[in-house]
């Protein structure tokens, strides 16, 4: 079992623990195939989801992944709760505690916020996205989708194309696939990849092109717009002409190359269409695993014994 | 009341004393400092024998007894955020940590911008201050960085130094104004050197610790870049400049090759600058949430070296005292800042015991350099000057527990951590400390 209150984030993690959270999933996924998707393993227990970013997937994925583990699940909205009367997060989340959660989890733009909370609270802190930090669950299901695509990690190139710098998922990613023995590179202008990162024993390409080569799997990050007259690359249209995925480049990658994307997608700024909804993308199942690996997390971070 | 400290090490470079004596004091004044000699029994002795309960004689062996220590670097927060320190508790906790004479920067609300503010200022700490409070100005009004402050009105009314501590002057024409202008008062500008359009919004420092927090970095670049501006704008203005708080290995080579080509440039850094390193914010510790950020360990060495070489003049605490619910917050929310009087003795002593400063050349780090840039008649210890003093224990060892800061401010990233040497007594303003 794991021994383990929170998942905070993947570089805490021990590639024994990424692998069990790998293995625990593959069982739910089998479950949610099935016709009765639900199973009672954390009935009576409650999830809270306290989100203090706009989300849709990851939230409903949460949600969807602990109604079929039995739970039930309140959807913290923060636009309406006493956070916009100056409510501080401790208080926030101690409170939501005391109404009795036993998971919370936090989407928040300050790097570090759940770290906070898991020092506060009885409760499990799940991170769904904090700042510029992590999104642990993100990475866990991308590693889960690439071995059921590729069979194993070990050993792949793995290619993460955009804005690494301002990016959790990337960051989360390049932890997880590191430790799962793939070798990463990143692809983007040198103003969103940070020179330091190299250290983290990643390759950093700035020319798509040359990026592209006999990579097996592709992950492309979307692009803020607000990075867009801020001095990170001049105009959308200069990135994507740089850095976007056209079928062209699609063809400069290895055989069987698998396309992923973390979403939302700019369709015709980092990928177009054609490759979106073609049949290197795998970004639908990606959707679909996310729920198999949270009720994974959940599971394991509750401590009930199989 | 008379006073007798016996025996302990007496150490003043500004009075070549570094031997064991003792210091007579009379109503708060010194009225003799001597050495001891084995052969000679002083007639001081025998007038102040133990039993004369007009006299309290205070056994100094194995003590240094230094000169009350100068911080020309602190937040008092007194006018405006007295909820995080006032004057009161922020003298209180100077003179805990073996300062006498604190310079209090001028980001209070309001400002310390203009003479009513600083009158204020001089009169609570007259009134309720434990130690010697010189305010420190604004350069410019509100420290927007527009327009000058009334400088030389300020200086009046008791400032001595001038700064926008926290919001560096960003326009080159207005430092240029204020390093010109305050030549005809004969005053000091303090510069926090950060080029804020460079550290925008940033955390903590710039390296591959910020990438893997997700921290937005603040590289060194940004403080390096502001110290050679305001050299070169003190070379072309002829006036005194003294750089705050260094944290960066390139700062300390700019300012050493800047003053060996002549420029009239001081220097500072903290304690935290050269104890801690970046990896203190691990775990996001906003505690080690401070501005500049805590480096790395080389710059620590450079640091060190500079303070060895006197290219750095002055150990300031850039005490900094925050409430803890503002310190308890997200890493990005909460406010910069150590709360650093009660500790900054005993973290530079630890310079002494790794044999890179004498005792003496720390004395004058925290005394002697500051009284001389801030043009202050104190840091000495002289007959027929005000007793302003403090023992400490050398080997005295104890574990930093912030809850026992007299300071209102518990913000200490050296919580817990046991350190050797600490001010046992202080004697300032004729009333004893201990």
């Amino acid at each position: 079992m794991l021994n383990k209150k929170d998942l905070l984030g993947i570089k805490e993690l021990s590639l024994e623990e990424i692998i069990l959270f790998l293995d625990t999933a593959a069982g739910f996924k089998d479950v949610i195939g099935r016709d009765i998707k639900k199973v009672p393993a954390l009935r009576g227990k409650t999830a809270v989801n306290l989100f203090f970013e706009p989300s849709t997937r990851t939230r409903t994925s949460f949600e969807l992944a602990a109604k079929r583990l039995s739970m039930d699940v309140i959807n913290f909205s923060v636009p309406t709760s006493s956070v916009v009367k100056g409510e501080g997060l401790i208080d926030t989340a101690l409170t939501v505690q005391a109404l009795g959660a036993d998971f919370i989890i936090i989407r928040h733009t300050s790097s570090g916020a759940p770290y906070l909370l898991a020092k506060h609270l009885k409760a499990s802190v799940i991170n769904a996205g904090d700042g510029t930090n992590e999104h642990p669950t993100q990475a866990l299901l991308d590693a889960f989708t690439i071995i059921e695509k590729k069979g194993d990690i070990k050993g792949l190139e793995i290619a993460i194309v955009g804005d690494i710098a301002h990016s959790r998922v990337a960051k989360s990613n390049i932890y997880c696939l590191t430790k799962l023995g793939a070798k990463v590179r990143l692809i983007g202008p040198p103003t969103l990849i940070p020179d330091k990162i190299r250290e983290m024993g990643v390759g950093v390409f700035h020319n798509m092109e040359e990026g592209l080569k006999n990579v097996d799997v592709l992950m492309m990050l979307r692009i803020q717009m607000e990075r867009q007259g801020k001095g990170f690359f001049p105009s959308t249209d200069e990135y994507s002409r740089n850095w976007g995925l056209t079928s062209e480049r699609l063809s400069l990658a290895g055989d069987n190359v698998i396309v992923m994307h973390p979403g939302p997608m700019n369709r015709g700024i980092e990928i177009v269409s054609e490759i979106a909804d073609g049949p290197n993308s795998v970004i639908l199942d990606q959707v679909t695993n996310g729920i198999a690996v949270r009720m994974a997390v959940m599971y394991l971070l509750s401590g009930v014994k199989r | 009341m008379k006073i007798a400290i016996k025996g302990g090490h007496i150490i003043d470079p500004s009075q070549a004393i570094d031997w064991i004596g003792d210091i007579f004091i009379d109503d708060g004044r010194i009225k003799d400092v001597r050495k001891q000699s084995a052969a000679f029994r002083s007639p001081g002795e025998e007038q102040s024998g133990g039993d004369d309960p007009e006299i309290r004689t205070i056994d100094a062996k194995d003590m240094f007894v230094l000169p009350g220590l100068i911080d020309m670097h602190v937040h008092l927060r007194e006018p405006g955020f007295e909820y995080k320190e006032t004057i009161q508790t922020g003298t209180l906790a100077a003179v805990k940590g073996g300062f006498t004479t604190v310079c209090c920067m001028p980001n209070t609300f309001p400002v310390n911008d203009n003479a009513s503010v600083t009158e204020f200022i001089k009169r609570k700490a007259s009134q309720e201050g434990h130690c010697m409070v010189f305010p420190i100005g604004a350069i410019t009004k509100s420290q927007k960085g527009i327009e000058l402050a009334e400088i030389g009105t300020m200086r009046d009314e008791g400032c001595i130094a001038f700064s926008d501590d926290g919001q560096p002057v960003m326009n080159s024409l207005i430092m240029r104004r204020a390093l010109e202008y305050s030549k005809a008062f004969n005053v000091p500008i303090i510069s926090h050197c950060e080029d804020t359009t460079l550290s925008e919004a940033g955390l903590m420092n710039e390296g591959l610790l910020s990438v893997t927090l997700g921290l937005r970095g603040i590289p060194a670049e940004a403080e390096q870049i502001m110290i050679f501006r305001d050299i070169v704008l003190a070379e072309l203005t002829g006036g005194r400049l003294h750089i705050a708080h260094v944290s960066t290995e390139g700062s300390v080579s700019l300012i050493r090759s800047m003053k060996k080509r002549g420029a009239n440039v001081t220097a500072e850094t903290c304690p935290h600058y050269f104890s801690i390193t970046e990896e203190a914010v691990k775990g996001y510790d906003t505690h080690a949430k401070v501005n500049p950020p805590l480096r790395t360990a080389r710059d620590i060495e450079a640091i060190k070296e500079g303070l060895r070489d006197g290219t750095i003049d002055v150990i300031a605490t850039d005490h900094a005292p925050h409430h803890r619910d503002e310190k308890l917050r997200e890493f990005d929310m909460a406010p910069f800042g150590i709360s650093g009087l009660e500790t900054a003795v005993s973290l530079s002593l630890k310079l002494v015991d790794e044999g890179l400063l004498t005792m003496s050349q720390l004395v004058e780090k925290m005394a002697t350099n500051p009284a001389r840039i801030m043009q202050i008649e104190r840091g000495a210890i002289k007959a027929d000057t005000e007793a302003s003093l403090v023992l400490v224990d050398k080997n005295k060892k104890y574990t930093v527990e912030a809850q026992k800061f007299v300071s209102k401010g518990k913000n200490t990233p050296f919580e817990g951590w046991t350190l050797k040497g600490m001010p046992v007594l202080t004697i300032c303003r004729g009333k004893i400390y201990e």
